[in-house]
């Protein structure tokens, strides 16, 4: 699977709980989870899960901890699939 | 103190137009529920809001609707109707909350479907890390009123209520009493109920359900009749807007109703009390309790909305209505039951009966109440006052609601036509 493939798949699983959907049409691997997309933080446990279930990885505590970007969750996926 | 927005959701409509007309042509919304049949109830009728999947869609976002059980849903679009009917603009997400609005939005059950069909399972099969983020704010007490204070952004108290199926009722009257106390200008008010065979499992093992009309499911609620044998399960929401009148006035608000007094208290399962049968004493205590703080002399009630669920209670209920107003049986004002129309609603029913009552007196017209053509025998006394079919009633001027729960908890809550 691509990067680029990994990072519209992310995108599909964020888009549900973004509360600024507008900002997702101009996503890049730099926009905050939070601060751009308005994603609730309590609702990151439920990002990371669908994540472990889309991908077939499993996701570290510590590791889900340091998501802040897309391109933060691109990368632990890529480096989760080898 | 006056009622400037209303917001309902029942079995047999959605939004003020189609509820009144529901009331006044007498449509039921009881249907089967085939689920119900499916798992072996006894009764296998119930009350459930039609097309909310659509509905909810205009009220809710995705994001919001991802969590949210049908009770927070019912109570979010009864209370962000009763808000809009009011005239409130919602308050933009990066302003500042509205310091002096509140809610008092009760349940009687909560989200014990999310328990049983999310919560219980998963934890049970040891994936704890499987239930996601949005558990807590599902099966808290208080979920219904906390996501409509996110909504529409309150931030005086916010808080729910519960005393079984008193609960709506009650909420009107905490909430008449914060404002009265001047600790907030408005406050909503009401109940909501979610639908699901866990919540109404419980009702159906007691045998307070009636089992005897599967088959013809409208006619299966018949409160007041000699054929009653027990209560339809409701669900839905029903909110009011309590105001005080300066800020009515100064806004220049809509008035629908004067709110004059109410009362809540408990039979402690004393003198024929028990956790599921009213003390009788206590009813009435309550009833006159609710017209003294009004100013009402009980003569002077115009209808009753009654709590009236179909069970054994009914006649005993019309008795201490009766007692209560200090008039003889043949005085007894016109007095109604909307659960003959849209079943009992539990912690919901008394929003959406108080906001039928409203609607009746702000239109000047009085529902029959269904399926007691068969009056109970007890009743026949009462025969004259028992309203059959819905009829224009412009001198309405005062009414009067109650509600009875489990626990032995009573609440009244007096209405009155506003005249400037």
């Amino acid at each position: 699977m691509s990067k680029d493939e990994v990072f519209e798949k992310v995108l599909a699983i964020i888009k549900p709980f973004a509360k600024a959907p507008e900002a997702l049409a101009s996503a890049g691997m730099e926009t905050s989870i939070l601060k751009d997309l308005k994603v609730n933080s309590a609702r990151l446990v439920d990002v990371v899960l669908e994540i472990e279930d889309a991908f077939g990885i499993e996701v570290k505590d510590e590791d889900a901890d340091k998501v802040k970007t897309i391109g933060d969750a691109v990368t632990l996926i890529l480096a989760a699939k080898g | 103190m006056v009622v400037t927005g209303l917001g309902v959701l029942a079995p047999n409509g959605h939004g003020l137009a189609a509820f009144e007309e529901a009331l006044r042509r007498g449509t039921s919304g009881l249907r089967f529920v085939p689920r119900l049949a499916e798992l072996g109830f006894g009764c296998r009728v119930g009350g459930i809001p039609a097309d909310v999947e659509a509905i909810q869609r205009a009220y809710l976002s995705q994001e919001e609707l991802l969590a949210m059980n049908p009770n927070m849903i019912y109570a979010a679009i009864a209370a962000i109707d009763a808000w809009t009917d009011a005239g409130l603009a919602r308050i933009p997400a990066d302003a500042d909350p509205d310091a002096a609005t509140g809610a008092v939005l009760g349940t009687g059950i909560g989200g014990i479907d999310t328990i049983a069909e999310k919560l219980a399972p998963r934890t049970d099969a040891g994936k704890v890390s499987r239930l996601g983020s949005t558990m807590v704010e599902q099966i808290m007490s208080s979920g219904n009123s906390a996501r409509v204070a996110g909504l529409l952004g309150l931030g005086n108290q916010v808080t729910t209520n519960s005393s079984a199926c008193n609960t709506g009722t009650e909420a009107v009257v905490d909430a008449f009493f914060r404002v009265r106390e001047g600790r907030a200008e408005r406050m909503l008010a009401g109940g909501s109920e979610g639908h699901s065979h866990y919540i109404w499992a419980g009702f159906d093992a007691m045998k307070v359900l009636n089992r005897t009309r599967n088959e013809e499911p409208e006619r299966a609620s018949r409160p007041m009749s000699a054929s009653a044998a027990g209560f339809i399960p409701g669900s839905g929401a029903g909110v009011l807007l309590l105001e005080s009148l300066e800020s009515a006035r100064a806004r220049g608000a809509r008035i629908w109703a004067e709110v004059l007094g109410g009362h809540v208290n408990c039979g402690g399962h004393r003198q024929g009390g028990s956790m599921t049968a009213p003390n009788p004493t206590a009813v009435r205590r309550c009833v006159r309790a609710a017209l003294d703080l009004a100013g009402v002399d009980g003569r002077e009630i115009g209808l009753i909305n009654g709590h009236l669920t179909a069970t054994f209670a009914d006649p005993h209920e019309v008795e201490s209505w009766r007692a209560a107003l200090g008039v003889a049986p043949g005085e007894l004002p016109p007095i109604q039951s909307t659960k003959s129309l849209i079943g009992h609603a539990l912690g919901a029913a008394g929003g959406i009966e108080c906001v039928a009552t409203v609607l009746q007196l702000a239109r000047g017209f009085v529902h029959g109440s269904a399926n007691c053509e068969d009056l109970h025998p007890a009743l026949e006394p009462f025969a004259g006052s028992v309203v059959h079919e819905t009829r224009e009633a412009p001198g309405l001027r005062l009414a009067a609601k109650a509600s009875f729960g489990f626990g032995d908890v009573n609440g009244c809550v007096v209405f009155a036509r506003y005249q400037e």
